[in-house]
């Protein structure tokens, strides 16, 4: 039997009481905020954009959340899903207590314990670790605030592996590839300066329909202004149906694009001479490099017209410097993907767009000390070089890097951390070896405000309290204005749940490593470093957001000289970095795989109402949008004989197959191509809204490629029959 | 109401920030969001649109109620329902050509879009409006020549719903 049976949350343990009564009785309603009504400041957790909130509460019960007005990342407006925040707190399937994994007569199953026995058994185990194979075998998988506490638990203990898999699922080549090119990245969020582009390229990015807040409000306000907006997607996306010119390019040929559009802007003299000849490094061999890349060979990879390829390089030419090739976000599509966001970086250098207005903005923080305490202890072990020493240009973890390094006897990692990332839907394909790391490992720790499907492989549940209900760092990222956010409590936790700071001290106190978090209670971190800056948590507490004046400019002066962070000094059109590690110094086009006959490429996205899988089972997110449709064309639908709304199933070349999930038959989406939004089909039983509805995508990706350069797991070269034998819902809909 | 389908995203925030603001029951929307498609790919074009009641004019919901529970607020088009006086007949939700009003609020009256009237009052804006990440949304008074609202209808291409049934309705889309 397995060492590790998968457990479900049982429902004694895990859900909460029943969604409170309605409102009822007298037919005469009091006007909304006619009671007694109280706000708290907040920054918002419902995805990664940050944004500053006002919660307000009416007669003790909570009513709203509100963008704040002063903050950058919202501009006083939340998205659909910070608008929605209260369901995460009001989640009746929320987490509730500690959960230990107990033997039960042939089976095991999670008991629910008291904080100290929780804590007292991970202390025990990570011990345990140390002793018999070193200090240096835990790995921390995070993605949100509260895990740099574990981070910093798990550095005094000795272990200094980490990944966000906001890295190799997401943002890591466009970080590499900027990196390589201009000595620093794009950050979050993101340094485009939309609001003020004449010109905006987007390459398979779907801002609209992925919210991120204020580059959603500054690309609508280009739109406003009258911008020209030119979308490359397969799909007709919200984006592209905004813009002047839709590219529908065929899936996986963005690069040919890329390097055509190249080519014309060298060979017809459209690119910043002066720019170039001030800043840039390698041009001559770029000129020589793209001259096979001309639009007609393009055309025969993209399906894209010459005509159209150089009159959009010639509008791109003609709004430059403001013009913004956008760098997009979660770029892990093909394995090419740091070189296809070189391709992107190194046309806003010819563009001359990065450093001036309505290209990329210079990004500032405010200098904020750090708390004073013992400095960590140095590592014992060279952790990278272990577990991903092949990828000599990347400085944060690789995720799938380190699950791979979690299988078998000899494995190098022996425990996991888990915050607030759910593996199983995270990471493409990865659902064996998930399983089979959770066989080897020896501790596997889960933190979160909710069951899901990584809780069922681990040791320990530890129930975090939501972002509504505790303090967290201040915000503090570097953008247009340096600002500062706080996020404390409008509420008691729940039941008890417990903030991630709060874990993260008890179970350095138990291993001995108190000192190494050195404050009685998380104000007192904030309140000193508040005033250090001239504010206080007094303060912080009254205006919720404060920005700071800048110290540098947001744009490059006129033959400002510039030492950019490069081997060079200068933007390095040719890479001397890939050079040197053996990687193409100049991006290559590799023509994409084709789906066999009767598949279909298997593309993914995102929807406004949700984030990734994280938001599904939020009551009012769900509300809005319940299930992930399977976008199919009507000549595709023919054929299956599927009709709008009837269910089918996705099936991948190695006979997986999906949940039954809804088809919606639509234009806007190729005949070669299907379309999903990514975060459905969850199997957890206590998320009781959103378990065995709609399908998941990433458990369907068997041609997962990775990255040469950074190690990233490409999601796009997947494809998906439709079948639809016993699609019918295997039930959740209730 | 002055909504550009030029700039809606189709996101869905005015109907979450509406239900929160209003407290109003899981099941149940006064606002909601439309999106049609029209053409053959690649040729295509795609509009959003969030809807609500269109506080007309000439309101059928108001003059086919027996009650006098739906009324128009204040000499405005506002049109709200006042609970106490509705006995929950449904002669206006069959009378409302844009099927703007909620079936039932469990209280036991027939709910809908108030143009978050409280909100107005304070010089406020509708929660929908306000919430709205993409600015596509304005509100104002169109008896102001010199509003946001009545520059927009000045000065773009417009249209309304169903402008065939005569009842003047006054939510405006930008095409």
């Amino acid at each position: 039997m397995n060492r590790r049976e998968f457990l479900k949350v049982s429902a004694a343990l895990g859900a909460g009481t029943a969604v409170p009564a309605m409102l009822g009785g007298c037919a005469t309603r009091p006007l909304p905020g006619s009671g007694e009504v109280t706000t708290t400041p907040t920054v918002c957790n419902m995805c990664f954009w940050q944004c500053a909130g006002t919660l307000y509460q009416e007669d003790g019960r909570p009513w709203k959340v509100v963008g704040h007005p002063d903050d950058p990342h919202c501009d006083g407006r939340l998205c659909t899903r910070g608008t929605g925040g209260i369901g995460a707190y009001d989640d009746p399937d929320r987490l509730r207590q500690p959960l230990l994994r107990v033997a039960d007569g042939d089976g095991q199953r999670f008991e629910a314990v008291s904080w100290d026995e929780a804590l007292d058994f991970i202390a025990r185990r990570m011990t345990a670790i140390g002793e018999q194979h070193g200090k240096d075998r835990l790995a921390l998988f995070s993605h949100g605030d509260g895990g740099k506490h574990f981070q910093r638990l798990l550095q005094a203990f000795g272990s200094h592996a980490y990944a966000h898999p906001s890295f190799a699922q997401c943002r890591g080549p466009r970080e590499t590839a900027f990196g390589l090119t201009y000595g620093e990245g794009v950050g979050s969020p993101d340094r485009t300066d939309m609001a003020n582009s004449r010109c905006i390229v987007l390459i398979g990015s779907h801002l609209g329909e992925n919210l991120h807040n204020s580059q959603v409000q500054t690309f609508t306000r280009a739109i406003d202004n009258g911008a020209t907006v030119i979308t490359v997607d397969p799909r007709f996306s919200v984006a592209a149906s905004k813009s002047q010119h839709w590219l529908a390019i065929k899936p996986g040929t963005d690069m040919a694009l890329l390097l055509a559009w190249t080519n014309v802007l060298v060979n017809e003299g459209l690119y910043d001479r002066d720019y170039v000849a001030r800043y840039c490094s390698g041009f001559d061999k770029l000129t020589a490099h793209v001259q096979p890349y001309n639009p007609e060979w393009a055309y025969l990879e993209t399906g894209i017209e010459p005509a159209v390829i150089r009159a959009t390089a010639r509008v791109m030419a003609g709004n430059a410097p403001a013009t913004l090739v956008h760098p997009g976000r979660h770029v892990t599509w093909y394995g090419d993907d740091t070189q296809r966001s070189r391709a992107i970086a190194i046309l806003n250098a010819l563009l001359g767009s990065w450093g001036r207005p309505g290209g990329f903005y210079r990004q500032e923080k405010v200098k904020l000390p750090a708390f004073p305490a013992p400095p960590l202890p140095k590592p014992s072990s060279d952790w990278k070089q272990t577990v991903q020493g092949d990828f000599p240009l990347v400085s944060t973890g690789i995720s799938n890097r380190l699950v791979e390094h979690s299988i078998g006897d000899d494995a190098f990692i022996k425990g996991w951390f888990v915050y607030a990332t759910n593996l199983p839907l995270t990471l493409p394909g990865a659902t064996e070896q998930i399983k089979a790391a959770a066989e080897s490992l020896e501790l596997m720790v889960v933190v979160d405000t909710m069951p899901a499907e990584i809780t069922g492989y681990a040791d320990v549940v530890l129930p975090e309290c939501t972002y509504l209900e505790r303090y967290d760092d201040l915000r503090n990222k570097a953008e247009r204005t340096p600002t500062l956010a706080l996020r404390m409590p409008a509420f008691e936790p729940r039941q008890q749940s417990k903030p991630a700071w709060w874990m993260a001290k008890q179970l350095a106190e138990k291993l001995g490593l108190g000192r190494y978090f050195p404050w009685p209670d998380y104000t007192f971190v904030l309140d000193w470093q508040l005033k250090q800056v001239g504010s206080s948590l007094a303060e912080m507490q009254r205006l919720g957001v404060k920005r700071f004046a800048r110290k540098t400019r947001p744009y490059f002066d006129d033959g400002e000289a510039i030492r950019f962070n490069t081997p060079s000094g200068r933007i390095e059109l040719w890479s001397s970095l890939l050079a040197e590690v053996g990687q193409d110094p100049l991006p290559r086009y590799t023509p994409p795989e084709r789906p066999p006959p009767g598949f279909y490429h298997l593309n993914y996205g995102r929807a406004p109402a949700h984030t990734f899988g994280r938001t599904i089972n939020n009551p009012q997110l769900f509300e809005l949008m319940p299930e992930n449709t399977v976008w199919v064309h009507p000549s595709a639908a023919a054929v299956h004989g599927l009709v709008s709304s009837g269910y089918v199933r996705m099936e991948n070349p190695n006979g997986r197959r999906s949940n039954g999930v809804r088809v919606r038959v639509t234009e806007r989406i190729r005949p070669d191509s299907i379309f999903i939004v990514h975060g459905f089909g969850h199997s957890d039983e206590r998320q009781r809204l959103a378990r065995g509805v709609g399908a998941d995508d990433a458990a369907l990706m068997h041609n997962v490629k990775i990255d040469p350069v950074m190690g990233g797991t490409g999601m796009r070269a997947s494809f998906v029959r439709l079948v639809d034998d016993d699609a019918a819902p295997q039930g959740g809909l209730t | 109401m002055v909504i550009d389908t030029r700039t809606c995203i189709g996101c869905g925030d005015c109907v979450v920030a509406c239900k929160n603001e209003n407290k109003v029951p899981v099941g149940l929307n006064r606002d909601w969001v439309v999106e049609a498609t029209r053409g053959e790919y690649p040729n295509l074009e795609t509009e959003f649109r969030s809807e609500r009641c269109n506080h007309c004019s000439h309101a059928t919901c108001v003059t086919s109620c027996p009650t006098g529970a739906s009324h128009h607020w204040k000499d405005s088009n506002i049109v709200l329902v006042a609970a106490e006086k509705c006995t929950g007949c449904k002669a206006c939700i069959a009378a409302c050509p844009y099927d703007a009003r909620l079936i039932m609020h469990p209280d036991g009256y027939v709910d809908k879009c108030t143009f978050c009237h409280h909100r107005v009052d304070q010089g406020l804006d509708p929660a929908c409006v306000s919430s709205c990440p993409t600015h596509c949304m304005h509100f104002g008074n169109l008896d102001d020549r010199d509003s946001v609202v009545s520059r927009l209808l000045r000065e773009r291409r417009h249209k309304v719903l169903m402008p065939e049934t005569g009842n003047q309705p006054h939510v405006y889309y930008l095409t």
